[in-house]
């Protein structure tokens, strides 16, 4: 009783003039005033970090590492450890960039491989994510395909290659099918995942507030499940590349255009080992372009907003 | 102030109860067999009724409530409450991603308010909690009171003629407690709705309710009741309140002794 102290001694000393409203307005005020006091030491505001900290810590490691590669190829280069049809140097490579840049054709690998894996991968988003919603949700769909999706994961997507050039020929849609068998499970079981975390707490308050049906699957379900989902979403992106460069590694056609994949396999046929590394190079930067432009963000986001993740 | 669970009173009939709890039994599938949790509870909450659910921790308030509520089945006996109630759990239950603001119109949107409604009607229901500044606050942002606090501002929001509370308080310091004790008392008494408040602490029932209910524990039974008499408002520290909560307690202790015999 003494930490109501406070209040008790104020409320009491009104007790014999003021109404009811009086008295509960007057000590309502009192500790109104001492709550906001509480509330403001329970929380604590957090302060911007400055533009130079963030440059020293998130920017400078990283560079540091990618330096430190290439001197480290161009000492093996200089070194000659290996022939220079196998090891090409730093600058051959540079200049192969060059070259494409000059030619004009450097975005136009890119952008043929980026724009068919993200127009993959957004088909994906579309087809897994009902999938897993179903899956997640209706007990005998679980049962029934549960185990095969989750299967589907652990089959490199190569595998589908073949039958997919033999059912659809060499084209476009045959590497959407690639793609499509790559991602889905992964996007799929994100969500299946997701929807496996989310407390029950949250699926009873949310059924007292009346969400039920779809109702509760979109107020309350999805954005529950969303950090299962995300990570669904990245794992399914990464697999969409992958399968997409198996693709157009296997299946090079010329009406196909040339993307990274077919870059690769034309830097192999010419014996062309600094074109080789280009494709390498250029694939593996934009895997980790989109992860860090899009994904990565995202993700921090999302768990931030939640309090999941602690400032860095 | 005027508050939207005022306006129930007019749109539907008033029922004779506000819940009906008719002989209901609920058990549990445990290790040793069916576990009865509840036994044979029967309970009715009148309309306008403030009433106070006294137990030892595990005696069952939780499930009874979450049977109110809807949310689970009772293995025997009936329930029924006119509508859908409010239920503000012990644990806090908000949304994490959603705002504190955005939890009430959650509530809000799903009762049916038109939109542009909601925003004014949440920053008012915030700062009848007194949480006027909290309206785009994250929930792990709020420290433990406040989140309750928000908790019970979303279930106010709800308009609910029958408002379920499990241990609102338990989490709060005394002081920040007794506002809210007064606070609670007072829109009870300024609407119509009927409370069922499940607590441990003796003197916080007896300071809020017109009717304590004892349950006994293992399994859940209606071992006694009180009517509270002491006029409001009251405080907690009130010689009244004081008196009744000694004599509670001592019917209190004589069950969870009872216990240790068997
Ligand atoms: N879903 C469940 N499955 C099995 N046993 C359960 C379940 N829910 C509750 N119980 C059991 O029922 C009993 C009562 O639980 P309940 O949560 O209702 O207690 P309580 O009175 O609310 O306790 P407290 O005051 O600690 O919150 C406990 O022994 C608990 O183990
Ligand atoms: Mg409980």
């Amino acid at each position: 009783m003494a930490s109501t102290d406070t209040t008790g001694t104020k409320a009491a000393a009104q007790d014999g003039q003021g109404g009811t409203a009086g008295r509960a307005g007057q000590a309502g005020l009192d500790v109104a005033g001492l709550e906001a006091g509480l509330d403001a030491l329970e929380t604590t505001g957090s302060a911007r970090v400055p533009l130079r900290s963030t440059l020293v810590s998130k920017v400078l490691p990283p560079v540091t590492a990618v330096v430190l590669v290439l001197v480290v190829w161009e000492v093996l280069v200089l070194c000659h450890v290996a022939p220079a049809y196998k090891l090409p140097s730093p600058g051959d490579v540079w200049g192969e960039v060059t070259d494409a840049w000059m030619q004009g054709t450097l975005f136009g690998y890119i952008w043929t491989s980026v724009s068919r894996g993200l127009l993959g991968f957004l088909l994906a988003l579309v087809i897994g994510t009902p999938l897993g919603l179903v899956v997640a949700r209706v007990k005998p769909v679980r049962a029934a395909i549960g185990p095969i999706l989750s299967g589907l994961q652990s089959l490199p997507s190569v595998a589908w290659v073949p039958p997919a050039v033999i059912w659809l020929g060499l084209n476009d849609q045959m590497m959407f099918a690639v793609i499509l068998l790559g991602a889905v499970p992964s996007i799929a079981n994100g969500l299946v995942s997701g929807v496996d975390q989310v407390p029950p707490l949250f699926l009873r308050a949310g059924r007292t507030l009346g969400a039920t049906g779809l109702r509760g699957t979109w107020h309350i379900l999805l954005p529950a499940a969303l950090p299962g989902y995300l990570a669904g979403l990245k794992q399914g992106w990464a697999f969409s590349w992958r399968s997409l460069m198996a693709a157009e590694i296997i299946a090079s056609s010329p009406d196909l255009g040339i993307g990274l994949g077919q870059l690769l396999e034309n830097g192999r046929t010419n014996s062309s080992m600094s074109m080789v590394f280009l494709a390498i190079f250029l694939i593996l930067i934009v895997g980790i372009a989109v992860d860090l432009l899009f994904f990565s963000p995202l993700e921090r986001w999302v768990l931030r907003s939640r309090g999941l993740a602690a400032r860095r | 102030m005027a508050s939207p669970l005022a306006k129930a009173a007019d749109e539907t009939p008033a029922a004779d109860h506000a819940a009906r709890i008719d002989h209901v039994s609920k058990s549990f599938a445990g290790p040793a067999g069916r576990q009865l949790v509840l036994d044979d509870i029967t309970l009715d909450v009148a309309p306008g009724e403030f009433v106070t659910l006294l137990g030892a921790s595990g005696c069952g308030k939780s499930t009874l409530l979450g049977l109110v509520a809807g949310l689970d089945e009772p293995t025997a006996g009936s329930i029924s409450t006119g509508g859908r109630p409010a239920l503000m759990f012990q644990e806090h239950a908000l949304f994490p991603w959603l705002t504190a603001g955005k939890n009430i119109e959650l509530a809000l949107r799903l009762r049916g308010v038109p939109r542009p409604e909601r925003r004014g009607e949440a920053e008012r229901l915030l700062e009848l909690v007194r949480l006027g500044g909290a309206y785009g606050k994250r929930v792990h942002e709020l420290s433990g009171g406040m989140r309750q606090r928000v908790a019970l501002a979303r279930a106010l929001a709800q308009d609910s003629r029958l408002l379920l509370m499990d241990e609102p308080f338990a989490a709060l310091d005394a002081i920040t407690r007794d506002v809210l004790h007064d606070e609670l008392t007072r829109i009870w008494r300024e609407t119509d709705v009927s409370i069922l408040f499940v607590t441990h602490n003796v003197r916080e029932a007896v300071r809020l309710a017109e009717r304590v209910v004892l349950l006994s524990s293992r399994p859940g039974r209606v071992a006694h009741e009180w009517r509270v008499d002491i006029p409001q408002p009251r405080r907690i520290e009130d010689h009244d309140v004081a008196a009744l909560s000694v004599e509670i307690t001592e019917q209190l202790r004589g069950e969870i002794r009872r216990h240790g015999q068997h």
